[in-house]
């Protein structure tokens, strides 16, 4: 999933600062999963912009509503009935959701009150790590499951740097050298061999030095 | 200075704090009206946004009241709340509020005498601290 955190109340409140009527949209889906924007976050984070106007003797208009998904057209469409009502609106979605929203409403000006992460898993109760980054042209086939490009900080292709060390990568001991996993994972899978295979140089153009990318299911469109 | 009674809303676990309240009341052990309890299954159900909302509202304290460290009757929910409760103390921080309005803290069903203590002490704390800034706003901004 796409995972999000909240952004500092204050850069918000700045935001918000010159309007009084505000929409804030959460999202039901990725970021409902990673408690950053969900109908939850969203009652909260109503809950703030209030205390933060009470406490200057001012009041704030702030309708809540949560969509179901904030990236498709057709929820989104949901809004309709209440942006003439509204100054602003706040998005808690990731940025696929402020877009979608800003794109169909050109006259409301849209912020957003998280920032988008990376795509992720979740390791336990509230805790998620990277381990997508939508290159285009999967590998996971061939490394035994885990991804060089999303956990190998450098992103090689065929083996570790000169900078692992007892396994864990030099950019941080806390981040474990994804090749180690690989060369692990392809022992227990009795795969060794397949380590000696030599990767070619990757297109990165699927994943989005190409420019922004389009997927067209003309069987859908 | 005029004197200030301040309003406290006590979330108390029904398997620990409300029955030390119940407690206190049965050995005449006296705490201050200030504090309001509501009773909650258990500590953990309490989450940020009623903590919140009773501030939003015009509680000048609010605190959360749960089992001792390993005795939930759920495992666990005392050590979530209190997770909340420092979520929402940061939460404050950042909007310029005193953390110090919210607090958790935790006892068995038999400490009636630590239950009137704290609500005691809580009380003495929120004096300190003067009303809440729902209210001192309110009136700041009606006077400029």
């Amino acid at each position: 999933m796409i995972t999000a955190e909240q952004k500092p109340i204050q850069e918000i409140i700045q935001y918000i600062a010159p309007y009084s009527r505000i929409l804030l949209v959460g999202c039901n889906e990725c970021v409902t999963v990673c408690a950053a924007g969900g109908r939850k976050e969203v009652g909260l984070l109503a809950s703030a912009l209030h205390l933060s106007h009470l406490k200057q003797g001012k009041n704030i208009d702030i309708r809540e509503i949560t969509l179901e998904r904030q990236c498709d057209p057709e929820y989104v469409e949901e809004l309709a009935p209440y942006i003439d009502g509204v100054d602003a609106v706040v998005s808690m979605a990731c940025g696929c959701g402020v877009q979608t929203i800003a794109g169909r409403f050109k006259k409301t000006p849209v912020f957003p009150a998280v920032n988008t992460r990376f795509m992720g898993a979740s390791l336990s109760q509230g805790v998620w790590a990277e381990r997508c980054k939508g290159c285009g042209d999967c590998v996971l086939g061939i490394t035994g499951g885990v991804c060089p490009v999303a956990r190998c900080s450098k992103h090689l292709f065929n083996g570790p740097c000169g900078g692992t060390s007892h396994g864990q990568c030099e950019v941080s001991q806390d981040i474990d050298c994804a090749w180690r996993l690989i060369w692990e994972r392809l022992k227990e899978l009795g795969l060794e061999s397949r380590y000696e295979e030599l990767m070619e140089a990757k297109d990165w153009r699927p994943g989005g030095a190409g420019g922004p990318g389009t997927i067209i299911r003309e069987d859908l469109a | 200075m005029e004197h200030f009674e301040p309003e406290i809303v006590a979330f108390c676990c029904h398997y620990c704090a409300y029955t030390a309240a119940d407690m206190a009341g049965s050995k005449r052990i006296s705490y201050p009206s200030n504090v309001k309890i509501i009773r909650v299954p258990c500590s953990g159900k309490v989450d940020a946004i009623h903590l919140m909302k009773a501030l939003e509202k015009g509680a000048d304290g609010v605190y959360v009241a749960g089992c001792l460290a390993g005795d939930c009757h759920f495992k666990n929910g005392n050590v979530r709340a209190e997770a909340r409760v420092n979520r929402v103390k940061k939460m404050l921080t950042e909007l310029g509020w005193e953390p110090d309005r919210v607090a958790m803290f935790n006892m068995s069903a038999g400490m009636g005498e630590a239950f009137a203590r704290i609500a005691k002490e809580f009380t003495e704390t929120i004096q300190k601290l003067g009303p809440s800034p729902v209210k001192t706003g309110a009136v700041n901004q009606a006077a400029s």
